[in-house]
């Protein structure tokens, strides 16, 4: 027998071996819907201007006219839930699907096809020469950049699809995505270079920034987030089954080739969708899934919603951070995730080492 | 050695009117080279047979064909009176279950939820577990004795242990024929005894094994020992028939003797 799934890190842990209560998910589940609350709550108070929390409140309710909160907090705020749950819920799937705890979202190209897309769009609106006065780059980006770099990242995905033949062989997929991700940047970092404007409105995209979304921007990403859910839930069994092997799947019964395609394309349209409309925000997609395995068990029925909910915790407080941490000016969050998730992210290497 | 019907109490009818699972002149190829031809064997039910014969000679690839993961070049496997190819993979999944040598095993799921996917032939892709489903799932961890540590995660239980756990993930869908590739590779005396011993009891149930094996010691007590050599059936018996001086030496080579140790022939390296 060789170990081929999740090597050394979720080895003993802190669980010591031991079964997951229902008590112990209950919890957790319960403890990420009270921080998600707060998390909302303070993300629509706080930031440049604040607000207090009966205000808050009054104006959600419509009692009062507020549109700082209605038009830009709100579908800011919301924004960053539905995008959190978009990574969440694809990195977990992915993280299944290809047995690998190291799988992001990200993984079969998504994110440099939509950068590619964003940067096409860009380059066919043509000269942007003088807009980049303020820090408001995305005002700028032509309204076709979100659907350019939804077309980028699924076009990526299935090209990848295409390299690799299918889904059957696991680590095709994610040769074909390295190869498919490395060319569409070079293609990307070419077409930046025709001029410097170009270069900050891509740039400024690709660190992820959730300040421009609009309330159609939020509909969006909730629609995908509605379709794709039921899928998900759905595939937990399955994903469950993959972690016994491939063969050992098949031999159960399980039609392996249309289910891959119907994960990855669920999760394509996911990430698609956070990515056009928000950036590309790291870390949220690996960290949330790895984290809350370790709090409630590997089992996908329920790992899977308890990533879209710790995504979701994780990307709310992250842009609460990037508003205030230096206000009235802002980080843009993409940084932040990174600065922030890739030392959680030894830390739990680590942790996992030295259990192990 | 007792026959299926003294020692298990089903009626021999039930055992006969079961699917049978066979190869008939199967042949497989793989990249135009032929690694399998005009195989025949059957595989009934309630009784083991073991595969036999050296490396790379299509052990594997032969228990593949036979579990409907790999197509047959020529030939077909049938199950009952049908081609396999023609069950649907959810009603093959239910009467053959398929151990594979390195599968690997979920370092973050309890020895119950791994067993559990065992129950995923007969659940499909929506169903949800019922009474039948965790009856299955009790019986099949009490076969293997796995029970007591049900709860555990497979990276803490021992090598043994962890093959006993994924030998219950088999036999919790209940299949009529077991097909398992190696299944004492890399245990220790004690528990090579203990597995062998196990799928002993597996016969009383009126399971069919199909075991590839590459000991031929350990095949000593199958009630049937198929050989194969340069992709071709070359034996096919009871072990004493099988395991003789002529064919092994003709295989392995000048410096294996057959002897007979306790009225069964026993394989060992001479100088």
């Amino acid at each position: 027998m060789q170990k081929t799934s999740h090597p050394t890190l979720f080895a003993p842990l802190a669980r010591a071996g031991k079964a997951n209560s229902a008590v112990r998910q209950g919890l957790v589940f319960l403890g990420l819907l009270v921080l998600l609350a707060v998390g909302l709550t303070l993300g629509v108070g706080q930031g440049a201007v604040q607000i207090p929390l009966l205000e808050v409140i009054r104006s959600v309710l419509g009692l009062q006219e507020n549109p700082i909160i209605t038009d830009l907090r709100l579908p800011r705020v919301l924004a960053a839930l539905l995008v959190g749950a978009a990574l969440g819920l694809s990195g977990a799937a992915f993280q299944g699907l290809f047995r690998n705890p190291l799988a992001d979202p990200y993984l079969m190209g998504s994110a440099a096809g939509a950068a590619f897309g964003v940067t096409l769009a860009v380059s066919l609106a043509g000269g942007l020469t003088g807009a980049f006065a303020q820090n408001a780059v995305f005002d700028f980006l032509p309204v076709s950049a979100t659907l350019f770099g939804f077309l980028g990242a699924v076009g990526a995905v299935f090209v990848v699809l295409l390299l690799s033949g299918g889904a059957s062989r696991t680590n095709d997929l994610i040769l074909a995505g390295v190869v498919v991700g490395s060319v569409l940047v070079s293609l990307t970092s070419y077409l930046m270079l025709q001029d410097a404007d170009r270069v900050r409105a891509v740039f400024a995209y690709t660190l992820g920034n959730l300040a421009f979304i609009s309330w159609k921007g939020v509909g969006s990403l909730a629609l995908y987030l509605l379709l794709t859910l039921p899928v998900f839930l759905l595939l937990g069994r399955t994903l469950n089954a993959l972690n016994l092997g491939e063969e050992t799947a098949r031999s159960l019964g399980l039609p392996l080739g249309q289910l891959k395609l119907l994960i990855i394309g669920a999760a394509t349209l996911l990430t698609a969708t956070a990515v056009a409309q928000v950036g590309i925000i790291g870390f949220v997609g690996l960290v949330a899934p790895h984290a809350l395995r370790r709090l409630i068990g590997g089992d996908y029925r329920y790992l899977l919603p308890a990533s879209a909910l710790g995504g979701a915790v994780l990307l709310v407080f992250a842009d609460l951070l990037a508003r205030t941490l230096i206000a009235p000016a802002e980080l843009p969050v993409g940084i932040l995730t990174t600065l922030l998730g890739g030392p959680f992210f030894l830390y739990l290497l680590w942790r996992g080492r030295r259990k192990g | 050695m007792k026959s299926v019907e003294q020692c298990s109490g089903l009626n021999p009818m039930d055992l006969a009117l079961r699917p049978r699972l066979s190869a008939l002149s199967l042949s497989f190829s793989y990249r135009n080279r032929a690694v399998l031809s005009d195989i025949n064997l059957e595989l009934r039910s309630g009784e083991w047979l073991a595969l036999l014969g050296p490396n790379g000679v299509g052990k594997s690839t032969l228990l593949r064909l036979m579990a409907g993961l790999l197509k047959p070049s020529t030939g077909q496997v049938r199950l009952g009176g049908e081609r396999l190819e023609r069950w649907s993979s959810w009603m093959r999944g239910q009467k053959i279950a398929f151990l594979p040598q390195n599968g690997g095993y979920p370092e973050d799921l309890t020895v119950e939820e791994v067993v559990a996917l065992g129950r995923t032939p007969h659940l499909g892709l929506l169903g949800r577990a019922g009474k039948a489903d965790w009856e299955a799932l009790e019986w099949a961890m009490q076969q293997t004795q796995v029970t007591e540590f049900r709860h555990r995660l497979l990276p803490t239980l021992s090598g043994g242990e962890r093959q006993r756990v994924m030998l219950a993930r088999a036999l919790a869908a209940r299949p009529q024929y077991l097909l398992l590739d190696e299944p004492t590779n890399h245990l220790d005396l004690h528990h090579q005894a203990e597995f062998i011993c196990l799928l002993t009891g597996l016969r009383a149930q009126g399971i069919g094994t199909l075991t590839v094996l590459h000991d031929p010691n350990l095949a000593r007590s199958a009630d049937r020992v198929a050989f194969l050599s340069a992709g071709k059936l070359a034996a096919l018996g009871t072990p004493r028939e099988v395991l003789n001086q002529p064919l092994l030496q003709s295989v392995y080579g000048g410096w294996v003797r057959v002897h007979e140790v306790e009225g069964e022939p026993a394989v060992l390296l001479g100088g």
